[in-house]
């Protein structure tokens, strides 16, 4: 079983400490994630949804240790990566990309194309030279770029075209797994189907798993096998794509699902409107961290945190209302 | 069309050089210190006389009274209170003062930078050991440190670079550190981080090249700074010592003989103001050039 997971995450933590007056003393915790365990099968999508804030990136760069998660277990290809020291981890990091959200700074716009895709090719030892630049070549025609672009800038490229520089960049060392951070959200809507039809395709000639985050779900729904609700630091339902749509259990979930714009004016839908805004996770409410926008809100919501719960096979959840 | 789009593809620096040209007093200025280079490596061939010849019973002559020393026959500038011909005391102190300028800044830049980046990318301990001891310089008052320092180690130009190193790093440093805060947080270079590069590839390769710009701004408008700082201490006696010319002893030479014969200080006056005023209109065009902020 673990051997089709290409990443493992257990009881993944991130903890900020808040420091205040004169001798900085940590007066609490934000709780950008809290407790967050998934995994991602070779070959598949997992999209990652949530609002603005709720730790989905932070999620992500901890999975990859960008940045250094406070607790837990990250298994990748089978071995714990938390117990790498800075070289074993700086060797492994080929095998593991990032695809960015804004184009514009995600290109050093004094490189040109071929060292900003060839870079990592080159100091890893993968190929140099004549060959480096058959690599690059091969690597801009895959993408939909041509050769003869990797002689130029950065800002001699538009947006769309950009994205796909750091697609290749992200790729070039043929990566087992690929983080996308809002891939598509900067660009024009015109421009994002290609986008992920692109990175669909990539996916199917080369085997790589993404970890696919966004804020909404209509994006996600395109491209991944399996969903990931987070809200607040956690992961509150983790499903089959198609499963998620037809059938959310968590209210959030739900929430979310209603919101999703339907381009038919004569379906009336009837939408969820959550109100209030998103508590601080600076000071998360008790119990079920949903419960104070809950309409389905009972008492021991307020009390108890829940667990997450498989309530039909492959789909997990984390609310009072099922598994009881 | 694709020719044309290639010969566009000129380079962050070429766009920079293009906006600079069209800036006419900074071109002026960039002209003026191009001159004052060459007239500071060329002083032996165009100088009139040797700057330490004297001349005893030509003192303090008038410009264009007649000389026994220089090859053309007559003081341009005028002669000293010791018969030396002015005009080439000025020329040979054009060395003096464009080495202290450059040199100084070149090691406060290699300091700066490295300090401000080191400080900026790591944080913690570094960056506050760093910044604080860059804070007590700032606190110094500049001229009594410089004093103090030439004071201790003598007075002699190499001594002059290290006092205006040891205070003239915090500056570039503050602003090195200032950049890299900022640029450390571009996703470009996370992804350098995602890659697997190490800490030095980063800062050489990733971020210090975007911040270039500013420091060439800093260091061209240190240059006129160091070149006042240079006089200044050698007005006072502690930087460059006489016979050999510098602009700011021939001053503090000339403040003597103010009144009966003016010309004197005017002339390394002269020199010391055409010198800031060009870097400091070509510092402000290259700022300008390099600001992208400003693209059009």
């Amino acid at each position: 079983m673990s051997s089709q997971n290409i990443i493992e995450v257990q009881g993944l933590v991130k903890w900020y400490p808040v420091k205040a007056g004169v001798f900085q003393k940590v007066v609490g915790y934000v709780k950008a994630v809290d407790d967050v365990s998934f995994n991602i099968k070779r070959g598949e999508t997992l999209g990652l949804v949530g609002e603005s804030g709720c730790g989905k990136t932070t999620t992500a760069r901890c999975m990859l240790r960008l940045i250094e998660p406070t607790k837990g277990r990250i298994l990748f290809n089978g071995r714990d990566i938390m117990k790498f020291n800075r070289e074993e981890l700086r060797k492994i990091r080929p095998r593991m990309q990032v695809i960015f959200q804004d184009p514009y700074s995600s290109l050093n716009p004094r490189l040109t194309v071929k060292e900003i895709i060839g870079e990592a090719l080159a100091f890893h030892g993968i190929a140099r030279g004549k060959e480096l630049e058959e690599r690059v070549k091969e690597l801009l025609e895959m993408v939909g770029l041509a050769p003869h672009h990797m002689r130029r800038f950065p800002h001699e490229f538009s947006g769309g075209q950009r994205q796909r520089i750091g697609i290749t960049r992200a790729l070039a060392t043929n990566p087992d797994l690929v983080v996308c951070d809002e891939p598509v959200s900067a660009l024009d809507v015109s421009i994002q189907s290609q986008i992920l039809n692109l990175l669909e395709d990539l996916q199917a000639r080369l085997g790589v798993s993404y970890l696919f985050i966004a804020h909404g779900l209509n994006v996600v729904k395109h491209v991944s096998h399996r969903v990931g609700v987070m809200y607040l630091g956690k992961l509150v339902e983790i499903t089959e794509s198609d499963e998620i749509y037809k059938n959310p259990l968590h209210p959030y979930t739900q929430a979310l699902i209603s919101a999703i714009p339907v381009p038919d004016p004569k379906v009336r839908r009837q939408k969820i409107l959550l109100e209030g805004d998103v508590p601080s996770p600076f000071n998360p409410p008790e119990g079920c961290r949903f419960w104070t926008r809950c309409r389905y809100a009972m008492d021991v919501c307020r009390r108890e945190e829940p667990g997450l719960i498989e309530c039909a096979p492959g789909h997990m959840v984390a609310c009072h209302l099922y598994g009881r | 069309m694709d020719k044309t789009f290639h010969s566009k593809s000129a380079s962050l620096w070429g766009d920079a050089w293009r906006r600079l040209k069209k800036n006419r007093p900074a071109v002026a200025g960039l002209v003026v210190i191009i001159v004052l280079i060459i007239v500071a490596v060329m002083a032996p061939v165009i100088s009139p006389a040797d700057p330490i010849k004297t001349d005893l019973p030509n003192r303090l002559k008038p410009p264009g009274a007649p000389s026994a020393i220089c090859k053309n026959g007559v003081y341009i500038l005028g002669s000293d209170e010791f018969g030396r011909d002015i005009l080439s005391r000025v020329i040979y102190g054009t060395r003096i003062s464009l080495s202290v300028g450059i040199i100084s800044q070149a090691i406060v830049t290699v300091i700066g930078v490295t300090m401000g980046a080191l400080a900026g990318y790591y944080g913690g301990m570094m960056d506050m050991l760093v910044m604080r001891t860059a804070d007590i310089l700032f606190a110094f008052p500049e001229l009594l440190f410089y004093i103090g320092v030439m004071f201790a180690l003598g007075p002699s130009i190499y001594n002059i670079f290290i006092a205006l190193a040891l205070i003239g790093w915090a500056g570039v440093a503050r602003l090195v550190r200032s950049q890299v805060l900022y640029l450390r947080e571009m996703e470009y270079v996370e992804a350098a981080r995602a890659q697997g590069f190490s800490d030095a590839r980063i800062i050489l390769r990733h971020i210090l090249p975007n911040c270039m710009g500013p420091i060439i701004v800093s260091v061209t408008m240190g240059i006129p700074g160091a070149i006042l700082s240079e006089a200044t201490l050698s007005f006072l006696g502690l930087g460059v010592q006489p016979p050999t010319p510098s602009w700011g002893n021939m001053i503090y030479a000339a403040r003597g003989y103010m009144l009966t014969n003016p010309w004197y200080s005017v002339w390394p006056g002269v020199a010391i103001m055409i010198t800031v005023f060009s870097f400091n209109l070509l510092g402000d065009g290259l700022r300008d050039a390099l600001d992208p902020r400003l693209k059009r």
